[in-house]
């Protein structure tokens, strides 16, 4: 026990499956969890869609809502769950000197302006003069801002008042796993007694699709598990929205404010592995020497995206002790990117704090797990590159 | 011993490589001896037609293999060019530089030359459709990779040889000094014993222009590109979107001196704050700015007598030069009057993402030159702004501490202190 270990004291979920922490563990937990997709809207892709949010839960004032696009608006409704599940939410001191790292993708561009000067370079051969009249004429002023990365951590800022620091970090499941861990080690240091962190991800929207499909990534066809999508039509993919907020906090400071524990984050471990040549099997299986040395049954919730390449990596350096229990939340809400890791987080700790894991999310490649657990580990493997582990214990 | 260690008992940084690239030129010597002769880079856009536009000047960086090849290309090319500077200086290997990589840069988007690509490739559908069809078709990764946030980082990690899982980040214009915060903070925490910063910006295509302009942020003072950028004087009219990218090599004093390194500056103190007012404009009482300076001050253990120079955000636009001058002279008092306060923005323009590390390089170079750039075009000064600008023409000044400010849209304030020599 140290002053300065990192202990996670609000939680704040949105996903397919609902919002709030209790929601998603009374989902997960509940017999045989359904996924709530869409398999229409953006067909051959199915999505899971976001649930029906009254924004003004966590956003009062309209003027702010309709300053953010939807990623924004979530992310920063997510993040006022969590400040609310960690007592920190309308508390101006706490707020005032509380540290933030959002992971942030970004670029909800106007679909319609963006449509238009696509259908007019059909006949236009001068098409950048085309940009400039249509872009000049026919963009919203207020949209630049409300699709812009770091806006999320904006407008955190101005609706929940989160004003110790606002750091921005970019690159898909990478920035989350770095968002955790930079949080961690500040924390650790002594260099910020409680922190913010965090991601969103709105897929339902076509150029975050594209993102995934410029690549080849995205799955095509009926929806399957996570683990089952190789060899299926498409990349492997489901994408879904949905976000993840942490409030992480030094123990001396959860204890001075008397708060609930969930769990205490212990190592977040990262790399970049070279894709292209390396075994990327050893280096998640290295990173997961790092992160957890294994001595017992272990349950691991699984970031894996379905991407073909890097589920598969995973999956066999997982599978390599078979004490370990894989749970691949993908199949249920879908690929969050910068969400992810810290979605990943947030489910193993509320494993650990109610003291019992998740029954299989697909019973055909998914081991039971009976125990109590009382580590839980927490993977994202990007599905292009960059890749990460935490490791969370009862306290 | 005691040398190696700050006032908190933490590891001194000190820079040991330095790289940057502007609208005045590749390298620190062309850019030294630009800035210091008061010579503007701004000129008229030549990359794309400017029809319909407002603003039709910029200070773009015309001259690299990449400026035409799009704004994921050019910021690759801007960062890697800097950062070769900069471990070329520093003298580690330029393959295996052995720490992690902090890298400021703009959020990708897809290119608008690869949206009608891809779009007159398809027959049939929505626009949407279309292009999801033609991107699943696509055999190479190269359009993939131009729309993903962490590419630049992935490539310039494969370059350098920088260890771990490399941070990409934007805090909008404080971006370049929140990338040399990372690595401050890295090195204090004793996770590495040097970090790669870098700060770079290849992002100034017409929609950019375009978004900037519409939010009335730009300098529309179009005839002579030169004059545009105008901190502090009573006609300044916005900031002039610009281009570049600088890097610096960080490293613990120790072990910069143990392997015999030239140190060409102590990275001693960062402070930032952000703000809830409002996505554009800053509180009104500056408290937030305020707040940053005094915690990059409190964090290098300086009181308001400790600084000697100021190398101001100084965007030219009504808003941030009377904030910023509101907020210096608060914090520093009638100190104020004596500190030199200049903009490099008058001549390279607001180079956004790599701001802050642009001007966190200037700032080094101005100690070690002892040589204060100016804010050039002072002709008309705002009566409002009382301050040394240092206008028109550079100062020969023994420096020995600055402080570099760096504010940005979505309420970011981050400033940075440097110094000289190490306590």
């Amino acid at each position: 026990m140290n002053p300065n270990d990192v202990v996670i004291t609000g939680i704040g979920l949105v996903s397919s499956l609902g919002e709030g922490a209790d929601a998603h563990w009374q989902k997960l937990t509940a017999g045989r969890p359904e996924p709530v997709i869409d398999a229409e809207r953006y067909r051959p892709y199915v999505i899971h869609p976001l649930p029906e949010i009254d924004w003004g839960l966590q956003i009062a004032k309209r003027g702010d809502q309709r300053q953010m696009e939807t990623w924004q608006r979530l992310g920063t409704y997510t993040a006022g769950l969590a400040l609310d599940d960690a007592g920190i939410k309308g508390d101006e001191a706490l707020c005032a000197t509380m540290d933030m790292v959002v992971a942030a993708g970004g670029g909800e561009r106007d679909e319609a302006v963006d449509s238009g000067i696509l259908a007019a370079s059909e006949s236009r051969s001068d098409r950048d003069v085309l940009l400039n009249e249509k872009l000049t004429t026919e963009l919203r002023p207020t949209l630049f801002l409300a699709q812009l990365s770091n806006l999320l951590a904006g407008n955190i800022s101005i609706v929940h008042k989160v004003t110790g620091s606002s750091r921005t970090f970019m690159g898909e499941e990478g920035a989350g796993v770095s968002a955790v861990e930079t949080a961690a080690a500040r924390i650790r240091s002594g260099q910020a007694t409680h922190v913010l962190v965090g991601g969103a991800f709105q897929t339902e929207h076509p150029d975050m699709l594209l993102g995934y499909e410029l690549g080849g990534y995205l799955h095509r066809g009926p929806w399957k598990p996570v683990w089952q999508r190789q060899g299926a039509e498409g990349g492997g993919v489901i994408t879904g929205s949905g976000a993840a907020f942490l409030v992480l906090e030094s123990r001396e400071h959860a204890a001075a404010r008397g708060r609930h524990v969930y769990a205490q984050l212990e190592a977040v471990v990262s790399g970049r592995s070279r894709r292209g040549n390396a075994d990327l099997e050893q280096s998640v299986a290295g990173l997961l020497g790092k992160a957890a040395p294994v001595n017992g049954p272990l349950l691991a919730i699984s970031g894996a995206s379905g991407a073909h390449a890097a589920t598969k990596a995973e999956k066999s350096a997982l599978n390599q002790n078979p004490s370990i229990a894989i749970r691949s939340f993908g199949t249920l809400t879908g690929h969050m990117k910068e969400a992810q890791f810290p979605f990943a987080v947030a489910l193993a700790a509320l494993a650990v704090d109610r003291k019992a894991g998740y029954p299989p999310f697909d019973e055909t490649s998914e081991k039971p797990f009976e125990e109590i657990p009382q580590s839980v580990l927490a993977t994202a493997v990007g599905y292009h590159y960059f890749e990460g582990m935490a490791l969370v214990a009862a306290d | 011993m005691a040398r190696y260690a700050d006032h908190l008992g933490r590891p001194v940084v000190a820079v040991t490589g330095i790289g940057v690239v502007t609208s005045l030129g590749v390298g620190k010597a062309d850019n030294w001896a630009a800035l210091t002769s008061g010579k503007s880079g701004i000129h008229p856009i030549v990359r794309f037609p400017v029809d319909h536009l407002n603003t039709r000047i910029a200070g773009t960086v015309d001259f690299l293999a990449s400026s035409q090849k799009g704004a994921s290309a050019l910021t690759y090319e801007l960062a890697e060019t800097a950062a070769q500077e900069a471990v070329a200086e520093a003298g580690v290997d330029a393959e295996d530089f052995g720490g992690p990589l902090f890298l400021a840069s703009p959020p990708m988007e897809l290119d608008w030359s690869e949206r009608f690509s891809l779009y007159n490739s398809g027959k049939e559908g929505s626009a949407a459709d279309r292009l999801l069809t033609v991107a699943r078709g696509l055999n190479s990764l190269d359009i993939f990779e131009t729309s993903q946030f962490g590419s630049i980082a992935d490539r310039l990690a494969d370059r350098f040889g920088t260890r771990g899982l490399p941070i990409t980040l934007s805090t909008a214009c404080a971006s370049g000094a929140t990338a040399i915060q990372l690595g401050v903070e890295a090195i204090r925490r004793g996770e590495c014993e040097r970090a790669l910063s870098i700060g770079a910006d290849g992002s100034a295509t017409a929609e950019a222009l375009i978004r900037f302009s519409l939010l009335s942020a730009l300098s529309t003072h179009n005839d002579i590109p030169e004059k545009a950028s105008k901190p502090f004087s009573k006609d300044r009219d916005g900031f002039v979107l610009a281009e570049g990218s600088a890097a610096l090599v960080l490293e613990s004093l120790e072990s910069a001196v143990a392997r015999g390194a030239k140190v060409l500056g102590i990275l001693r103190g960062c402070g930032e704050k952000a703000d809830d007012f409002h996505r554009t404009r800053s509180k009104p009482d500056g408290s937030p700015a305020i707040a940053a300076v005094k915690a990059a001050l409190d964090d290098a253990g300086l009181g308001v007598d400790g600084i000697a120079y100021v190398n101001a955000h100084g965007t030219s636009t009504p808003e941030n030069d009377k904030m910023e001058h509101m907020s210096l002279s608060t914090v520093f008092g009638e100190h104020i009057r004596s500190i030199p306060v200049s903009s490099n923005k008058s001549m390279i323009g607001h180079t956004l993402s790599a701001a802050g590390a642009i001007e966190a390089a200037f700032s080094l170079m101005t100690m070690s030159e002892s040589v204060v750039p100016p804010t050039i075009n002072y002709d008309n000064p705002d009566p409002a702004i009382d301050l040394d600008v240092v206008p028109n023409s550079k100062r020969r000044a023994e420096v020995a501490t600055v402080l570099s400010n760096s504010f940005g849209f979505g309420g970011q304030n981050t400033c940075l202190v440097m110094a000289r020599e190490p306590v």
